[in-house]
């Protein structure tokens, strides 16, 4: 059991990436063997009103037992406790909040207000540091990445509140965690989209020092083609169960207080 | 047979106190992944003494030499590239003899000046007389300077490449940073640039556009600082061209623009 907790659909406004179907998802969900995807909604991460997007990826994973919709929330934006309410019993495992792209302080009060209020709930918050390497972006598109001072705040603003954050590399996920108690680092899950293996061994070493628990399987595609995070494991030295933990039971652990009820 | 035509090695007098975990490991995944050949190069120092992408002419020996005694000691998985900076003419003539009269397969020119820059003819003429490829750091469409490099963008190694017609060039690690479409429109038509596909950068629709602008036949495999992202890139080409065409980026093309009997089985 293989389950992407950072997958996207839709059309990304910056470059011509192909694969930003359904269709062409789930092809590419066959191809690497992954079972499972949670889906977040690429072209409203950058819209005025993000949760504009949601309705028709909730429509999109109604129609897919292979999908679960990530649902996004604008905590700056009136309404949107009735959007994140909405959130569990429409089956998402998480909402996410692109703070950067929404033009909010990442570290802001209408960010703490949303995660005090997913811990509430018992929804995991999802925010992505980056969705493409800095060096790379399109001269507009000139959103800042996601602070690890901001997480890092985050986590401690509510001690109920759970966050995936996907996109992260070595260094920031080892600032957050150890600038952490164990207590709000133990809320933390990180995808392992960005973090770097064989020669450099940063997922290895971070699976030593801050455990295997704190990491799901996650791709960023079709951002990123999705070999990657399967390649990176491949190449990892993991016994059968800590593999399946870190492909789908951490995620599913995670996921299980929202799984259920609308599906 | 699988060649990664950009790789590095570190040594005992680079900054990291792990350089041989690094090294171990590389081989080690590359066991893994099927690499039969590691084309390597050492970039003087590592910033220990001199600035990696400025190394100075005692760091450059230093890493070429150690460089030389890893092919030795692994002959049969190790490969060597010397890097030369170009701002030590003479230096950096002489080191490429000694490195190639030694085995070296190739040239490894970094960002200690740019690509279109005059001091470089001299040692594309060098390569073009010992038929050896030049492997040269690029950042993807650079629209400004950044600090400890003077990089070049694919539009000014292909103005190298045009007067060096003789002489084949790699575009370094599309992945590696920055914009690669870019890239790919600048050397499209310059048949003696070929691309190297390592880097971190696993963009959807970098392959395949890669594919569209180059063809199969100017594309090399390599990974740079991240196998992983190596191994990935392989697996999806796996979809993208016929079994024939993957050979080509596998090793066929690598195998043609470096010297004869550069590879096993050559």
């Amino acid at each position: 059991m293989r389950i992407d907790v950072n997958a996207f659909v839709g059309a990304y406004p910056f470059r011509k990436v192909p694969g930003t179907s359904v269709e062409t998802l789930l092809r590419a969900m066959d191809r690497v063997a992954i079972d499972e995807a949670w889906i977040s909604h690429l072209p409203s991460v950058f819209w005025r009103d993000p949760a504009a997007g949601n309705s028709w990826l909730y429509e999109t994973a109604e129609r897919s037992d292979r999908l679960r919709a990530i649902p996004a929330i604008h905590p700056g934006l009136p309404g949107w406790e009735d959007t994140l309410h909405a959130a569990p019993s429409s089956g998402a495992p998480a909402v996410r909040c692109d703070a950067v792209y929404y033009g909010l302080d990442a570290s802001g009060s209408e960010i703490r207000s949303l995660a005090a209020a997913c811990a509430g709930l018992g929804i995991p918050l999802l925010q992505a540091v980056r969705l493409e390497d800095a060096r790379q972006r399109h001269p507009h598109d000139r959103a800042g990445e996601l602070a690890a001072a901001s997480v890092r705040m985050l986590i401690r603003s509510d001690p109920k509140v759970r966050l995936i954050i996907t996109h992260a590399d070595r260094g920031f996920i080892e600032e957050v965690h150890f600038g952490s108690t164990p207590e709000e680092a133990a809320r933390i899950w990180w995808d392992i989209s960005w973090i770097w293996g064989p020669p450099e061994d940063h997922l290895e070493t971070l699976m030593t020092t801050i455990g295997t628990e704190r990491f799901v399987f996650g791709t960023g595609q079709p951002l990123r083609i999705p070999e990657t995070s399967v390649a990176k494991l491949d190449l990892l030295e993991l016994s059968a169960d800590t593999r399946q933990r870190i492909e789908s039971g951490n995620a599913r652990a995670l996921g299980s207080a929202m799984s259920g009820s609308a599906r | 047979m699988l060649i990664d035509v950009h790789a590095h090695f570190l040594h005992d007098r680079s900054p990291r106190a792990d350089w041989r975990e690094r090294n171990a490991s590389r081989l080690r995944a590359g066991e893994r992944v099927g690499i039969t050949v590691h084309v390597a190069s050492i970039l003087g120092s590592w910033g220990a003494t001199s600035p990696i992408y400025f190394p100075s002419p005692p760091d450059i020996e230093y890493g070429n030499s150690f460089l030389l005694q890893l092919q030795r000691s692994d002959p049969a998985r190790i490969r060597g590239y010397a890097t030369v900076n170009p701002n030590f003419q003479q230096h950096a003539l002489g080191e490429l003899r000694r490195c190639l009269d030694a085995g070296m397969i190739g040239i490894k020119l970094a960002a200690s000046r740019r690509a279109d820059d005059r001091l470089l003819d001299p040692i594309c003429a060098l390569a073009g007389e010992r038929r050896v490829p030049v492997l040269h750091h690029i950042w993807q469409h650079r629209r400004r300077d950044y600090p400890g490099q003077e990089a070049s963008d694919a539009v000014e190694l292909g103005r190298l490449a045009a007067r060096h017609p003789r002489v084949n060039f790699l575009l370094a690690h599309i992945g590696g940073g920055g914009d690669w479409l870019h890239s790919l429109a600048a050397v499209r038509h310059q048949a003696n640039i070929y691309v190297d596909l390592s880097g971190s950068g696993v963009d959807g629709g970098m392959l395949e556009a890669c594919l569209e602008e180059v063809g199969p036949e100017r594309l090399v495999w390599g990974c740079d600082l991240t196998i992983d992202t190596g191994w990935a890139k392989l697996r999806y080409l796996e979809q993208l061209v016929s079994p024939a065409e993957l050979e080509l980026i596998r090793w066929q093309n690598a195998a043609r623009i470096f010297p004869p009997s550069a590879f096993p089985n050559d």
